[in-house]
């Protein structure tokens, strides 16, 4: 099967998107940068579930997609500037 | 097994290759909304369509396995993973998108902003 290539292309996606995290000028850019990086991580982390067939993976992945939605949530109200 | 190989590499491409559109706009455009409307709507659906595949190739090797094949627990745990990418990337983009706006950032080279002074406080 083409999982490995299909790994390696997000891996370099995922580099490429963490340099605008680094370079992009203000924070709403690098929010969104970062909201990038985390969809791509999420769909690498199922592909290499069923590469590595490991189950675990995939749920890893499931927590992460929560996980990194309430921190956007966060920064977003962070950069709104309003109170919790 | 060959159709559903077929329809699997189908899927993976379709899916790097709006990974890699999404984030090639990341770095093209020139301001924040313009880089949210590209990295956002591309990235999610080239995830789909790589879970997708995901989903039609552990499906494929369930079925031709039978009931309790380890891949079962993959294919039904990659759809909850498929529902949750879906609520969190549209209702995150929204919620960036009026963050930026009501914190000040300007559209580039932006002559007319039609929601000044329209915000609903809630």
């Amino acid at each position: 099967m083409m999982w490995l290539p299909a790994a390696i292309v997000m891996m370099v996606c995922i580099v490429i998107a963490v340099v605008r995290i680094f370079i992009g000028p203000g924070a709403p850019t690098r929010l969104v940068a970062f909201d990038t990086t985390n969809t791509l991580v999420v769909a690498l982390l199922v592909a290499l579930a069923l590469m590595f067939e490991q189950v675990v993976f995939v749920d890893v992945a499931i927590v992460y997609a929560v996980l990194s939605f309430i921190m956007t949530l966060y920064v977003a109200r962070f950069i709104e500037g309003k109170k919790f | 097994m060959g159709a559903l190989n077929i329809i699997t590499y189908i899927f993976i491409i379709i899916g790097l290759f709006f990974n890699a559109v999404g984030v090639f706009g990341l770095h093209r455009f020139p301001d924040m909304y313009t880089r949210l409307h590209a990295a956002t709507k591309c990235t999610t659906f080239g995830s789909i369509f790589l879970i997708m595949a995901v989903i039609v190739q552990s499906a494929g090797i369930w079925a031709m396995e039978g009931a309790f094949s380890s891949q079962s627990i993959l294919s039904i745990h990659a759809v909850i993973a498929l529902v949750a990418l879906l609520i969190t990337n549209a209702t995150s983009a929204h919620a960036i998108a009026r963050a930026a706006h009501r914190s000040g950032e300007k559209p580039a080279r932006a002559v007319v902003d039609d929601l000044e002074g329209k915000d609903i406080d809630d």
